[in-house]
């Protein structure tokens, strides 16, 4: 367990040093607020418009900002270690791959969390003492945001280890980094939009909406517009609408996303020769 | 007698089609120094990294410290050792200091003994700067730290004087010897061998897997039967008595006024008896064949027969060796 907590330091205390936290805490901040005060600019207004409005654009904005901000954070964890000889001495140390794995998880973990709090949250406690929104509900939407897009982030640092330990050179990594978050983004709801069009209403409502669940960008936006109870879903979302997922469901589903890859990671670092 | 700290028994290891060791065998025990050294691609690092655990042969048995290294009980065995690697790299962008005690913390000890260590290599006044400002010999100094972290039982360290200066090199033999008196078995590859001979008790010439030879500096001598070179100044070729012309071999530099004897062991003190008798001599130095010499030797052709032969009987010639050396 400390040696758990040893490797997640070093990790977390890497990301302050390399001013990880610090940049994405700010890109963070100023999207949220920007979105929320000047998200309406394009239809003539400036200022607050509501809080659905700001939880929905943001989650919109954060689909594609996150993954590729978790990706370019963990891309480098276990290839760079392997290139620059550091990994040969790690292994030689008391500790299991496994521990090793979870540590640095941990730590990067903590980084994407604690920078969503610090981030969303400047934003939240702007719009709460401006006092244009319902105190609670604004507390509400805000930490499911936090929350979800921490785990969002933890999912594509998870995508993004299987990657470092598959192969053999950093920029192989950051290759396949790229057109992971490239399909996850944009391809896969493209794709789900061409089959509904083409399907013509052949192939159950059910079936096509369970797909949502293999996109976790997807999923996270889900998350958040049952939370803010939003009237009308936008895009690939319309299909989950009104179908009742509830939260706890969806929270198991990005779970899944965050286990599933850490467990290919950890089979794939323990069969990996140095 | 006690257990050995190390022991290969018969051990293959191949990657794909490429056997990179051949029936491996050796054992190593307590306060034992071991060269071993071989070209690039002998097998070296590979039997290392048997020893550490990171990779498992194909035949054979590992043991080190009574754990099997690949094990995965073997973390207490992973407290004990201590390894260089060859062209260690560490974080670069962290401190000497945050480096060491980031492993220490993983081995379990403590920032007391980081402090002592990074005092004991010398890097007490760099230890606050990143590590990529260092230079090549203070990485590999803050590497021997590393190796050093709790007193360790066995020490396997590839390569550990590249890049060190003279007198960082002599102190890194000092804590080879310190250590070793200690009861540390240390297992110690190199390519610089001046300056190892003093501080092996037995080395292993290996070569495309193969062991070609095992034994202390004397024996190998002896398996390996090179001349004694004696050089002498001051007597002419010319006027030498014709039984010591059979020894002689002209010097290449022609610069050079000495004239050079190489001399079977076995002969070594009758040619001297007839050397000192010259009326002209001036000067004379001995030079028994040294590691670089031995290496060269069994790393030729020529040796594996040679040696396979001299190994066999090894018995009754080690017992002349005693007389001659």
């Amino acid at each position: 367990m400390s040696q758990l907590l040893i490797v997640a330091s070093k990790e977390f205390k890497d990301g302050f040093r390399n001013r990880w936290i610090i940049a994405i805490t700010l890109i963070y901040a100023i999207f949220s607020l920007g979105l929320a005060y000047f998200g309406s600019a394009a239809s003539g207004t400036v200022g607050f418009t509501s809080l659905e409005t700001t939880i929905i654009s943001l989650a919109s904005l954060a689909v594609i900002l996150i993954p590729l901000i978790a990706l370019m954070l963990a891309y480098n964890t276990f290839v760079g270690e392997y290139e620059q000889g550091t990994m040969l001495l790690l292994l030689t140390y008391p500790i299991s791959r496994t521990v090793l794995l979870l540590g640095k998880f941990l730590g990067q973990a903590v980084i994407m969390l604690v920078s969503a709090i610090l981030g969303f949250g400047v934003a939240a406690m702007a719009i709460i003492i401006n006092g244009e929104v319902d105190t609670t509900q604004a507390l509400t939407a805000f930490s499911w945001f936090i929350v979800s897009a921490s785990l969002l982030g933890w999912i594509f640092i998870a995508l993004a280890y299987v990657i470092s330990l598959s192969v053999k050179e950093k920029s192989q990594a950051a290759g396949l980094a790229l057109v992971v978050w490239f399909f996850f983004v944009l391809v896969y709801d493209l794709g789900l939009l061409a089959l509904l069009v083409v399907e013509n209403g052949a192939i159950s409502t059910q079936f096509l909406s369970s797909l949502l669940f293999f996109n976790p960008t997807d999923v996270f936006r889900l998350i958040n517009y049952q939370v803010i109870n939003a009237s009308e879903y936008s895009g690939v979302l319309q299909l989950a609408q009104g179908n009742g997922n509830n939260l706890f469901s969806l929270l198991m589903v990005m779970s899944g996303w965050i286990i599933i890859p850490l467990a290919i990671s950890s089979i794939i670092f323990k069969k990996r020769e140095v | 007698m006690s257990q050995p700290i190390v022991e290969l028994c018969a051990v293959d290891k191949s990657y794909g089609s490429n056997q990179v060791l051949k029936n491996m065998s050796f054992s190593l025990k307590a306060g034992e120094v071991l060269g071993l050294f071989g070209h690039n691609g002998a097998g070296k690092s590979t039997m290392m990294k048997l020893i550490l655990g990171l990779i498992e042969p194909d035949a054979g048995s590992v043991v080190a410290l009574g754990h099997t290294p690949t094990d995965m009980g073997s973390q207490t065995y992973r407290r004990q050792f201590g390894y260089l690697p060859e062209n260690v790299s560490f974080y670069d962008q962290l401190s000497g200091l945050d480096v060491l005690s980031y492993f220490a913390k993983l081995k379990g000890y403590r920032t007391k003994e980081v402090k002592r260590l990074l005092n004991d290599v010398g890097l007490t006044e760099s230890a606050k700067r990143a590590v990529k400002t260092y230079s090549k010999g203070m990485r590999q100094r803050l590497g021997l730290a590393q190796a050093l972290l709790g007193e360790p039982k066995l020490l396997l360290l590839d390569e550990p004087t590249v890049g060190l200066d003279p007198v960082a090199t002599e102190d890194f033999y000092h804590m080879v010897d310190r250590l070793k008196d200690q009861g540390c078995a240390v297992i110690l590859c190199s390519h610089v061998l001046p300056g190892v001979e003093s501080h092996i008790d037995r080395a292993m010439i290996i070569k495309k897997g193969k062991q070609v030879t095992l034994g202390t500096l004397k024996e190998l001598r002896h398996f390996a039967e090179l001349p004694v070179e004696i050089k002498v100044r001051g007597v002419q070729v010319s006027t030498l008595p014709s039984a010591l012309m059979n020894y002689v071999q002209i010097s290449t530099k022609s610069n050079d006024p000495s004239v050079c004897f190489y001399v079977a062991q076995q002969e070594k003190l009758s040619v001297l008896r007839q050397l000192t008798q010259l009326p002209d001599i001036q000067d004379l130095d001995i030079r028994q064949p040294s590691l670089s010499d031995l290496y060269s030797y069994f790393q030729s052709e020529e040796a594996q027969t040679v040696t396979t032969e001299a190994q066999t009987q090894s018995v009754p010639l080690a017992s002349r060796v005693e007389v001659t050396v």
